[in-house]
């Protein structure tokens, strides 16, 4: 019966160890232990959570570069097109002022030619005139030069109104 | 809940029936033996082994690891007549008689007061202390060095006794305590984790040679078994104390038997805790220490061998019941507070 019986020396330190070890472990052991393990776990899983996080970034950046890159193609093809149509409508424009601007060059030396042309005839005409005189004032001097002419063209003359 | 305790019951009571039953038949047939072996022979130093397996699995106020060392513990004892008084236990055991010493003696394991055979309270220094002792000095060493690796290892992989004391630290706490108890569970971990410790170690301890046998007295489980009750007692709920005193959906003239039922049942639960780990763990040193003493009661090389490798094998049962018991002990601890701070679901 021995077995059975409680010793009183062994329950008295049974008790007052068993409650010493509960609360030095709990203060020195336990509560340093745990909550580096609680620590270890929610860095863990936060650590999981960015990574998650990150992954879905990434994702979202990615097709958000690819949304931009598209865009950015676009506005580009649509720029060269711009580009490419003012050219030619430039091209063109110049073309067309350049003809015209040739064309009323061309039309300015045309009339400016005839003018000088005109007042170049003229020139001539006055100076064939001037020697015309001047050979018929020196064919008359010289034709004139004795009586007998004289009265021949002045009968010529007279024949001539009496024609009339 | 009551069905996973009826389920888990049998399992061990299976476990503790077989080592009973082990125990009964070493005991008895150690004891014929030497009954046989008194009967036959005449020898000067006749070997008994019962003496030597009670002596063993009793406490003792003497550390008695062979015949040539003996450890003598010191005695504390208070009496109203003498005060407080210690001494050395080796007083007592001079000229290997009891001798009564400065007006004490010691009968048995009790220390009475010569003058009048009165027993005298005694809190002695003995084998189980000192037990108790080693086993708290070891289990504050390593549980604070480990949480000292934690401090200054923090963020990095544990190592060590720290890799070896995290992964129970961390069933503990997710396959015994959570699960039964709950989201309180926080305020009860400390002592949880510290009554399975305290088990697991002392079970262990006690398997190693000249070891006390701590976790199979009976003071001790008693003790721990009480702490349980009173814990699970003081935190219980309305709800749980409603179920004890007021079981719902009862009819009345039922409630005349359920109400002693239920009282008994909260005295019946530390009992049963304080019974199987006092049996699982006694029953297993009385075994180990038969199996032991056929080879010194046989004086047969072979019986010798045969009962070495027997007590190799029954070693190791030995220290998969230390962990089973340790855990057990804990989850039934954890049980009974879930059970009382339980809400009410009904």
């Amino acid at each position: 019966m021995e077995f059975l019986t409680p010793g009183t020396g062994l329950l008295f330190w049974q008790i007052v160890i068993f409650i010493g070890l509960v609360l030095l472990l709990s203060k020195f052991a336990w509560k340093p232990i745990l909550s580096s393990l609680k620590e270890r776990e929610e860095s863990i899983q936060t650590a999981l959570d960015s990574a998650e996080k990150a992954k879905q970034e990434m994702a979202a950046l990615k097709s958000d570069n690819e949304k931009l890159l598209k865009e950015t193609r676009e506005e580009r093809d649509k720029i060269l097109h711009d580009a490419r149509t003012a050219a030619n409508r430039l091209h063109e424009e110049a073309q067309t002022s350049a003809k015209k601007i040739g064309d009323k060059m061309i039309e300015d030396a045309k009339s400016i030619i005839n003018t000088e042309k005109q007042a170049a005839l003229r020139d001539v005409k006055a100076q064939v005139a001037a020697f015309s005189m001047e050979i018929a004032e020196k064919l008359i001097k010289k034709n004139l030069s004795d009586d007998k002419s004289q009265r021949e063209l002045t009968e010529t003359l007279i024949k001539d109104l009496k024609l009339n | 809940m009551t069905f996973l305790i009826l389920m888990k019951k049998p399992l061990l009571s299976i476990n503790s029936a077989f080592l009973t039953f082990i125990l009964m038949v070493s005991l008895g047939f150690s004891v014929s033996a030497f009954a046989a072996n008194e009967v036959s022979e005449g020898e000067p130093e006749k070997f008994n082994a019962n003496e030597v397996i009670i002596e063993h699995v009793l406490d003792n106020h003497q550390w008695h690891f062979t015949d040539h060392l003996v450890l003598p513990l010191p005695i504390i004892v208070y009496s109203s007549e003498r005060g407080l008084d210690a001494f050395s236990s080796s007083h007592f055991f001079e000229g290997h008689k009891g001798v009564e010493y400065n007006g004490y003696k010691l009968e048995g394991n009790s220390i009475l007061l010569a003058s009048s055979g009165e027993k005298v309270l005694d809190l002695s220094i003995t084998k189980n202390v000192a037990m108790l002792f080693i086993n708290a000095a070891v289990l504050l060493f390593i549980m604070i060095s480990v949480a000292k690796a934690y401090k200054n290892n923090s963020s990095k992989a544990p190592k060590g006794l720290q890799s070896f004391i995290e992964p129970i630290v961390i069933f503990v706490r997710d396959e015994i305590v959570k699960p039964n108890i709950g989201h309180h569970h926080q305020k009860y971990l400390p002592y949880i984790l510290t009554l399975f410790f305290f088990i697991l170690f002392g079970n262990l301890l006690g398997l190693l040679p000249g070891a006390a046998n701590l976790t199979g007295n009976i003071t001790v489980t008693l003790m721990l078994a009480v702490l349980t009750f009173l814990i699970t007692n003081l935190s219980g709920n309305a709800t749980y104390w409603k179920h004890i005193l007021w079981t719902p959906g009862v009819p009345l003239p039922l409630r005349l038997i359920i109400l002693p039922v239920e009282i008994m049942g909260m005295f019946t639960k530390p009992f049963a805790l304080t019974i199987r780990l006092f049996v699982a763990i006694t029953a297993g040193h009385i075994v180990l220490l038969s199996l032991i003493c056929m080879t010194f009661i046989f004086h047969s090389y072979f019986v010798g061998i045969g009962a070495s490798i027997a007590v190799l094998f029954i070693s190791l049962i030995e220290i998969l019941v230390a962990g089973i018991q340790a855990y057990v002990f804990a989850l039934f601890t954890a049980l009974y507070i879930g059970m009382a701070t339980a809400e009410d679901h009904h």
